[in-house]
């Protein structure tokens, strides 16, 4: 096929992505437009029947609550493939993490990094804690207080160095909270079974005031436990990484 | 009446249009840089870059939920996977 006729069949293959999707744009429904009786009926329903103001979470966590554990148990996986994929292989030798050229200097970790990163390691573990265990009352929630969770331990990483990371999270202990973590979100949804009522019922007492904190019954639990498995699955991938490119080197010895 | 008169919140009309509009003009702009930008580094930081105007554009569409799901994950912890296998991957070509 000679260039020109290959620019012909782009040049086609393009007139009709374009008319096609052209086609599709005018059939869309306005800016804004919501046909769907779904959003107002639990925009409608969602605090009285929950007593969450988050109601977002409370869809996460309760109406749509099948779906979310669906997606914790993705990121369960994923976080184990990581750690399969990128464990030491045949062929590859483990660094021992000791000083290799003890002569010459690293680039010294400058003094501003080191600063920063300490001041933000405490604010943002509160800051994680908090949206993980607020999402019954505001925009939250477990998976988002999760991730700021585990960026802590990123700076950990960042204003020491590596083995202050592991031993800040060391991979059991980080194991054992992800599986603690998904665990509990599946045991939360089976414990409604034996009381006659279907997986992930809300079967906690709501509490008394739409927004309280001890308010919602299991959306708040859910979330908790969401907020351990994400950021545990987080800190487990980001040392994994960091293992292979520091520690692991190819060619055995 | 409108609800927004009686808050201490209120905007000028069109404000917000104006912000949306401008917002999905940067967040279009910021993913043309990440597609065009080649040199990885570089690539990498202005995803993180992008991930921070699609927040405030999730921001100005309503929804903060979404918020602070895509600051966490698309301005922090996705660059920083990009960038230690980045790392991985120049240590390996030495």
């Amino acid at each position: 096929m000679t260039p020109a006729q290959r620019r012909w069949v782009f040049g086609l293959a393009v007139a009709g992505l374009a008319a096609f999707y052209l086609w599709g744009l005018s059939g869309l429904p306005g800016f804004g437009d919501y046909p769907g009786p779904y959003g107002f009926a639990v925009l409608h329903l969602a605090v009285q029947q929950t007593n969450a103001t988050g109601i977002v979470s409370a869809i996460n966590f309760e109406y749509r609550g099948f779906d979310t554990v669906g997606e914790e148990f993705i990121l369960f996986a994923a976080a184990a493939g990581t750690a399969v994929v990128l464990r030491r292989l045949r062929g590859e030798r483990e660094r021992s993490p000791v000083d290799q050229a003890a002569d010459r200097e690293g680039p010294p970790t400058s003094g501003a990094v080191r600063m920063l990163a300490l001041l933000f390691t405490g604010p943002v573990i509160v800051m994680g804690w908090w949206l993980a265990t607020h999402a019954q009352t505001n925009p939250s929630g477990g998976f988002q207080g999760g991730v700021i969770l585990a960026t802590a331990f990123v700076l950990v990483y960042l204003a020491g160095e590596f083995l202050v990371f592991k031993r800040f999270s060391p991979v059991a202990l980080t194991e054992a909270v992800e599986a603690a973590g998904a665990g509990g979100f599946a045991a939360v949804g089976v414990a409604a079974v034996p009381m006659g009522v279907a997986f992930l019922t809300n079967y906690l007492p709501l509490g008394q005031t739409p927004g309280a904190v001890s308010s919602s019954g299991t959306i708040a639990l859910i979330s908790f436990f969401v907020g351990l498995e994400v950021g545990a699955a987080f800190i487990l991938i980001i040392g994994e990484l960091l293992e292979q490119t520091l520690l692991i080197r190819q060619g055995g010895r | 009446m409108t609800v927004a008169a009686h808050t201490p919140y209120t905007v000028p009309i069109g404000f917000m249009d104006a912000l949306q509009v401008t917002l999905l003009v940067l967040v279009a702009a910021g993913a043309t840089a990440v597609v065009l930008i080649r040199r990885h580094v570089q690539q990498v930081l202005v995803l993180s870059i992008y991930g921070v105007l699609l927040a405030v554009l999730f921001f100005a569409f309503q929804a903060p939920d979404v918020t602070l799901s895509e600051l966490a994950v698309g301005a922090v912890a996705l660059p920083v996977i990009l960038l230690l296998t980045l790392a991985k991957i120049r240590k390996r070509e030495e």
